[in-house]
């Protein structure tokens, strides 16, 4: 008997100290960490310059990217494989079609941040709504919601089937080739993998002790799907959302390659850039290898970061 | 494990056929149906209409789908638009230099990746180690298309290493029989046709084998960190088990696992990157065949292509799930 009160009397002080000091919540402790992760810090580093360019580009660059000067005043012959390179005003050479490389690479940024930001953001938008429809309804809904459950992942279980690529392509097909086409075709892309991704981590909450405790205290199914289960899934998707923006603007770049990127290629993005390039390698390397070390770094600033977030936010991982 | 094995097949059927309406419907919304790519420009609106006629494209598009539906029953993918051959004679003309090419790049990036995954867990925090972690994450980042033309510029047309393009030098006259043209070479007996063949995989083996080379480090090191710190590894140790055993028997084998999943995965997804590679190398696989179909509109190579390679994707899902339970007792499939 008196262990018993033993045990209640410790219970009772535990719960008093936690009043006092306050636990950290996920969010703030994950932070912590990351600032302590010089992978971390590294990606961070990277994404605030490549932001800082895409905002100031525009105003940074030292000339009109898409003024063909070069063909105008005769020093770029590209018929003739005739291509100058770096000199004291054009830090980067000309390119194919006489404009100044260093003002396209910067004015650049700003359309690849838009392609990843907006194709994550629509395969985020879409995935997530399936998902965490499905995910609440097998969670929670009885019968019923295993039948939505079923029903939904044989669906984005077709879209994995395909391969992404492919799919892209026809998306492309489907819509003409254009900056969108681009940006919807990644994001479609990415649409099974945020499924999946958030119902598994629903159904994995959906066990929670607090989701037993606000049942019985008789919250209703919607509101503990919505405002219990979808916060707390949340952490994965958010670092696959840092990953897929390395992905997609990678993929993006891959479209651009095939001939389905922006027809336009007067507006500077780096994979159409890079796309444009191929021609020209023998002659002037420079053309490609600058925006693909700019892609690359990019993507690579996007990875760092997530793979540090993904390593805070792991439970496994923690302490 | 053999009902297993049937029940997934039978689960099959559902997702193939909701995936062939789905795509029926899908390219027969595509802009410009196949009569614009046989007219080209010179298409009057009656001549159009005649293409679509004799092509069938003119009925219901429920008709269209059952008529569709038991020919592919019969095993019968109907003719290629563009080429007038049968769909199932262009795949298997096709087929075995995708596989071929995939093949080898996993062989790379299997071959390459584990040793040097456990190696990297085994000496964590070493040069060695931060050098693959590194090397992958970059790795990870380098678009394909670019490290294809890349390597081609440097071993192909500047060191001349390597051929810069094609599956086999037509001029050695080798014997196809299976169109696996490395297989066909040792069937044959035609050694330098088949060497010739491996020669022209290299390059682009190498470029497709870059992302999943990358992922597969990770993950061994990831999952061999895991299994070194388990109890049953000390166990083993102490008993006095020679390292070799340890090794062997209880670390890679425990940590196989994850490394097969995501190899299965990895395997299935690799023909977004052959097309890009094919395309670069003009390598004659399906990846640069489908897409020439998809901008000439060739529905039934469409059709027929994505529904095989869907099949084929699933298969090889399948058979990594089957493995597992050959890897770890553990996992038994019921």
């Amino acid at each position: 008997m008196s262990t018993k009160i033993d045990k209640i009397d410790r219970l009772s002080e535990l719960s008093a100290a936690k009043d006092d000091e306050r636990g950290v919540s996920l969010w703030t402790e994950a932070f912590r960490r990351l600032r302590r992760n010089p992978a971390a810090i590294t990606g961070a580093v990277i994404l605030l310059l490549f932001v800082i360019v895409a905002i100031l580009g525009p105003i940074l660059a030292p000339f009109t990217p898409t003024d063909p000067s070069g063909i105008r005043e005769g020093v770029v012959k590209s018929g003739q494989g005739i291509i100058p390179g770096p000199t004291g005003d054009h830090w980067l050479g000309y390119d194919h079609q006489g404009r100044d490389f260093f003002s396209r690479m910067l004015v650049g940024a700003r359309q690849t941040l838009l392609v990843g930001v907006i194709s994550t953001l629509i395969g985020l938008t879409i995935g997530a709504l399936i998902g965490g429809v499905a995910g609440a309804a097998a969670g929670l809904g009885g019968r019923v919601g295993r039948w939505i459950d079923v029903v939904l992942m044989r669906i984005v279980d077709m879209l994995l089937a395909l391969p992404s690529l492919l799919l892209a392509v026809s998306i492309a097909a489907l819509l003409g080739a254009s900056l969108t086409t681009v940006m919807i075709a990644v994001g479609m892309v990415s649409v099974p993998v945020f499924a999946r991704l958030l119902r598994g981590s629903m159904l994995a909450q959906a066990g929670g002790d607090y989701v037993l405790a606000a049942t019985s205290l008789g919250v209703k199914r919607n509101t503990i799907a919505l405002t219990h289960i979808l916060p707390n899934s949340l952490a994965p998707v958010i670092v696959q959302a840092t990953l897929t923006l390395a992905t997609a603007i990678i993929e993006a770049a891959a479209l651009s390659f095939l001939g389905l990127g922006n027809p336009d290629s007067a507006i500077p993005e780096w994979g159409v850039m890079l796309a444009d390039a191929q021609p020209y390698l023998g002659i002037r390397p420079g053309l490609a290898i600058w925006p693909a070390a700019a892609i690359i770094v990019t993507a690579l600033g996007f990875t760092l970061l997530g793979e540090a977030l993904r390593e805070a936010l792991d439970p496994k991982l923690r302490k | 494990m053999f009902r297993f094995i049937v029940r997934r097949l039978l689960q099959l059927v559902p997702t193939l056929l909701g995936l062939s309406v789905l795509l029926f419907i899908w390219l027969r919304r595509l802009p410009g149906g196949p009569e614009t790519a046989i007219l080209g420009e010179r298409g009057t609106p009656a001549l159009r209409a005649q293409v679509r006629r004799s092509l069938g494209l003119d009925e219901p598009l429920l008709i269209q789908y059952g008529r569709f539906v038991k020919r592919t029953l019969q095993l019968d993918l109907g003719t290629s638009i563009s080429t007038k051959r049968e769909v199932t004679t262009e795949f298997l003309l096709r087929f075995p230099g995708t596989v071929e090419l995939t093949i080898t790049a996993m062989i790379i990036a299997i071959g390459v990746g584990i040793p040097l995954g456990y190696l990297a867990a085994r000496r964590r925090g070493t040069w060695l180690d931060h050098a693959s972690v590194g090397g992958s994450l970059i790795g990870i980042c380098v678009p394909v298309f670019f490290l294809a033309y890349v390597l081609k510029a440097i071993f192909a047309e500047n060191l001349g290493w390597f051929p810069s393009s094609g599956r086999q030098d037509p001029t050695i006259g080798a014997t196809h029989i299976t169109n696996f043209f490395v297989l066909d070479g040792l069937m044959t007996r035609e050694w330098d046709a088949a060497a010739d063949a491996i020669w022209h995989l290299v390059l682009p083996g190498i470029a497709l084998a870059s992302i999943p080379l990358a992922i597969i480090v990770r993950i061994t090191r990831a999952s061999v960190l895991e299994v070194l710190g388990e109890d049953f590894v000390r166990t083993a140790e102490s008993k006095g088990l020679t390292e070799r055993t340890v090794r062997g028997r209880h670390v890679l084998r425990n940590a196989m696992l994850p490394i097969v999943t995501v190899i299965g995965l990895l395997t299935g997804g690799l023909l977004s990157g052959a097309v890009l590679t094919e395309t670069v190398f003009a390598f004659s696989g399906i990846g640069a065949f489908l897409y020439e179909a998809i901008s000439n509109r060739d529905y039934p190579v469409l059709m027929g292509f994505i529904l095989i390679i869907a099949l084929f994707y699933v298969l090889v899902n399948l058979i990594v799930d089957v493995s597992y339970s050959l890897i770890d007792p553990r996992v038994r499939v019921r």
